[in-house]
């Protein structure tokens, strides 16, 4: 690690999606071992783990199993988090299993990425899931989406292969909305593009994965027009150094704040100035997403936790009646004017599924207008009515302020992602 | 265009402020599990900047096994009464002398398995309804797949296959009665971000992470350090060398290193060039495969 240069490092958060057998857990054991994130008591732990079960050498996927349950059944339960770092960057991987509550754990590692790597086989092209991953990542509107095209030696490392896959994935993805995409041929097995340049295919001009990763632009990731900022909790020491001070803490959710702006709370509507911006007694010049901060007001209003601070001439839409698309993340189903909790930011409230208007078959974008059986890992367009104005914007404009989460109320388990439209 | 980017730290800084007040906010009564290892005090820093100038609106507590190192002890006490924050100590002898924990037998008696017993008690008779902890998902595979909030039922048991699937930046602290939460405001962390962050914000740790020179014994290939509670097996013996701590558990299972560094910038580079994970001196992981999915089952944290 050079000197310093931790102070200047990054944090990019990315999510891996393939079919079953698509080399998923080869490739993220080849990005770990090869940026040298890999131990040598796991290696270890992994040739034990290999030779008792009398495979030999390493096998990169086994790195990435986590559980007993799941080294024994060969299946992986559920979303795995894998670190590692390179000097420009540090990553976070959110790696979802490719079967079972597929739909359920891809959304729940996309709501937090920033790019998501889609592994295709070379060998058996664009497949249904192809589809339902691209589209996963665009509904959860992931800022950058890299396609690899995966085991490469098994096609001869043949250009046209992977033209063919590149103008087919393209093909389908025309219907979506996906910002940023770049296509790069590898072979995870061997570590073609992976880290370093393939060899076996000099006719590929774009950059490694692992270049892409590092120099990929994140900087607009976050929204920073939307002034927003909702409210955790109230700081009030009441003590004899502070006997004052008010200041109101949360995770700036959109915009930049500077002291002196004219600001208003929601729901009151009353404005005042940003008197100032502190993290601990450190005064800043100004607070941008994601950063937690705490401040204060020129004057005394009345503000607790679930209002928000914006600023006066650019608002969130305060409403009741909210559209959303809705991923269902549990085994008993939506119930159609079923009442729910919900948290979107700080807020909490409560809420009646008013409509359901169709549910996604997310294999082909069809909208099943007929089918309202909303149960787990299904995708559909749905209506709310909540007990109280929440505070909004499109989820493509803002994914904090667009976000919202339903909460069955006997288990008080979260059951459903929704994304406001 | 000006660009408004964090720093991996100040991101990382930044969720883990967000978690801990989410915590004071969604939570009667939380509480934060501090052993004086480097993590807890990372989480004690950080629950000070969240709610700073106001003081933590929880106390902390901390499962004193009787196998501490005097340094973490001494180290624990200095920084409460520094700070005026409120500390809990429960005691696993207070749980072996009740019965309900039994010691463990042979030249290596651990009693980490019995804070498990103590833990469960103590936020049982304190009425604790969120504990909070200094773990990482990097430190084991089993926390890999462990959630920010995770939600244990009335026995304080995790169960990997039935947990709340986390969205966004949006917790769900709901739980019945006699339920609890365990959450890890610095799940995201790796050890090379916490030395780091505690070299950029200039945090004090106890002695222990620093080279020194302290009597070993080389069990099963994990250096020891000498204390009232192993017994010498026939063909060991006691050596003196240059070593730090990487973890700091009990003196009966924390592995030490050794190491000539004695500064925070000599650390970071042992780390960044080291080939053995943190937990890998730990011989309370190594009792089996799955040790710490076990323990974590029955409420281990």
């Amino acid at each position: 690690m050079s000197e310093k240069g931790y102070l200047d490092m990054e944090l990019l958060r990315f999510t891996t999606a393939g079919s079953v057998d698509d080399g998923k857990s080869t490739l993220i054991g080849r990005l770990l071992y090869d940026s040298k994130s890999i131990f040598e008591d796991q290696l270890q732990s992994l040739e034990k783990t290999n030779s008792r079960r009398g495979e030999q050498g390493i096998n990169l996927a086994l790195l990435t199993d986590g559980l007993r349950a799941e080294r024994e059944q060969g299946i992986t339960i559920d979303v795995a988090y894998r670190y590692f770092a390179t000097p420009k960057r540090k990553f976070i991987i959110a790696d979802t299993p490719g079967h079972i509550q597929y739909t359920r754990n891809m959304v729940t590692g996309a709501s937090t990425a920033n790019l998501a790597i889609l592994l295709i086989d070379a060998r058996h092209g664009i497949v249904e899931q192809s589809c339902r991953h691209a589209f996963i990542s665009s509904l959860l509107q992931i800022p950058h989406v890299i396609v690899c095209i995966n085991k490469m030696d098994l096609v001869d490392y043949s250009e046209d292969v992977f033209e063919k896959i590149k103008k087919d994935f393209e093909d389908f993805s025309s219907k979506l909305d996906i910002k940023d995409i770049q296509f790069i041929p590898i072979s995870a097995l061997d570590g073609d593009n992976v880290v370093n340049r393939s060899e076996n295919m000099d006719w590929f001009e774009g950059s490694t994965l692992m270049y892409t990763l590092e120099n990929v632009h994140i900087g607009s990731d976050h929204n920073h027009i939307d002034c927003r900022f909702p409210i955790q909790t109230i700081i009030r020491p009441q003590s004899k150094e502070f006997p004052d001070f008010r200041g109101y803490a949360g995770r700036i959710a959109g915009g930049v704040f500077k002291p002196g702006d004219e600001v208003m709370a929601l729901p009151s509507g009353f404005t005042s100035k940003i008197d100032k911006i502190f993290i601990k007694d450190k005064e800043i010049e100004e607070a941008f997403s994601p950063m937690s901060v705490c401040m204060t007001l020129q004057d005394d209003i009345d503000i607790s936790r679930g209002d928000m601070i914006v600023r006066a001439n650019n608002s969130p839409k305060a409403q009741q009646d909210v559209d959303l698309m809705i991923c269902w993340m549990n085994e008993k189903k939506l119930v159609l004017n079923g009442k729910y909790s919900i948290k979107h930011t700080s807020k909490d409230a409560r809420c009646i599924v008013k409509k359901i208007k169709y549910k996604m078959d997310i294999n082909n974008l069809h909208r099943l207008e007929n089918d309202k059986e909303i149960g787990l890992n299904d995708i559909a367009r749905i209506s709310i009515r909540t007990t109280s104005p929440l505070f909004i914007d499109e989820y493509k404009r803002n994914r904090n302020t667009g976000s919202l989460i339903l909460i069955d109320e006997a288990t008080n388990e979260t059951v459903g992602a929704g994304m406001i439209l | 265009m000006k660009s408004y980017n964090l720093t991996h730290l100040r991101e990382l800084e930044s969720e883990a402020i967000f978690v801990i007040r989410e915590i004071a906010a969604q939570f009667e009564r939380p509480v934060l599990l501090f052993s004086g290892g480097k993590d807890s005090i990372i989480l004690f820093h950080l629950a000070k900047k969240a709610f700073y100038p106001g003081k933590i609106p929880f106390p902390l507590m901390h499962i004193d096994t009787g196998h501490n190192f005097s340094e973490t002890l001494s180290f624990r006490d200095r920084l409460i009464e520094d700070s005026g924050e409120q500390l809990i100590v429960k005691y696993v002898q207070d749980s072996i002398n009740k019965g309900t924990a039994v010691e463990e037998k042979g030249p290596n008696p651990s009693r980490n398995g019995l804070q498990t017993v103590t833990l469960l008690e103590g936020l049982e008779e304190e009425k604790f309804d969120a504990a909070m902890g200094g773990a990482r998902r990097d430190e084991e595979k089993a926390r890999a797949k462990e959630r920010f909030f995770s939600h244990r039922d009335e026995f304080g048991q995790w169960d990997p296959k039935n947990q709340r699937p986390e969205l966004w930046n949006i917790f769900n602290g709901k739980k019945n009665l006699g339920e609890h939460f365990r959450i890890f405001p610095i799940s995201n962390w790796t050890e090379m971000d916490v030395w780091q962050y505690i070299l950029m914000e200039n945090i004090e740790l106890p002695s222990l992470y620093f080279a020194h020179q302290r009597e070993v014994v080389n069990r099963e290939g994990v250096l020891l350090s000498k204390n009232d509670f192993i017994t010498l097996k026939d063909n060991e013996s006691y050596q003196n060398k240059l070593i730090r701590c990487r973890t700091i558990g009990d003196m009966t299972c924390t592995g030490v290193a050794e190491s000539s560094a004695t500064t925070l910038e000599e650390i970071i580079e042992e780390v960044s060039a080291t080939r053995i994970t943190e937990r890998g001196g730990r011989t309370d992981d190594k009792r089996s495969e799955a040790a710490m999915e076990d323990r974590k089952k029955q409420g281990y944290f």
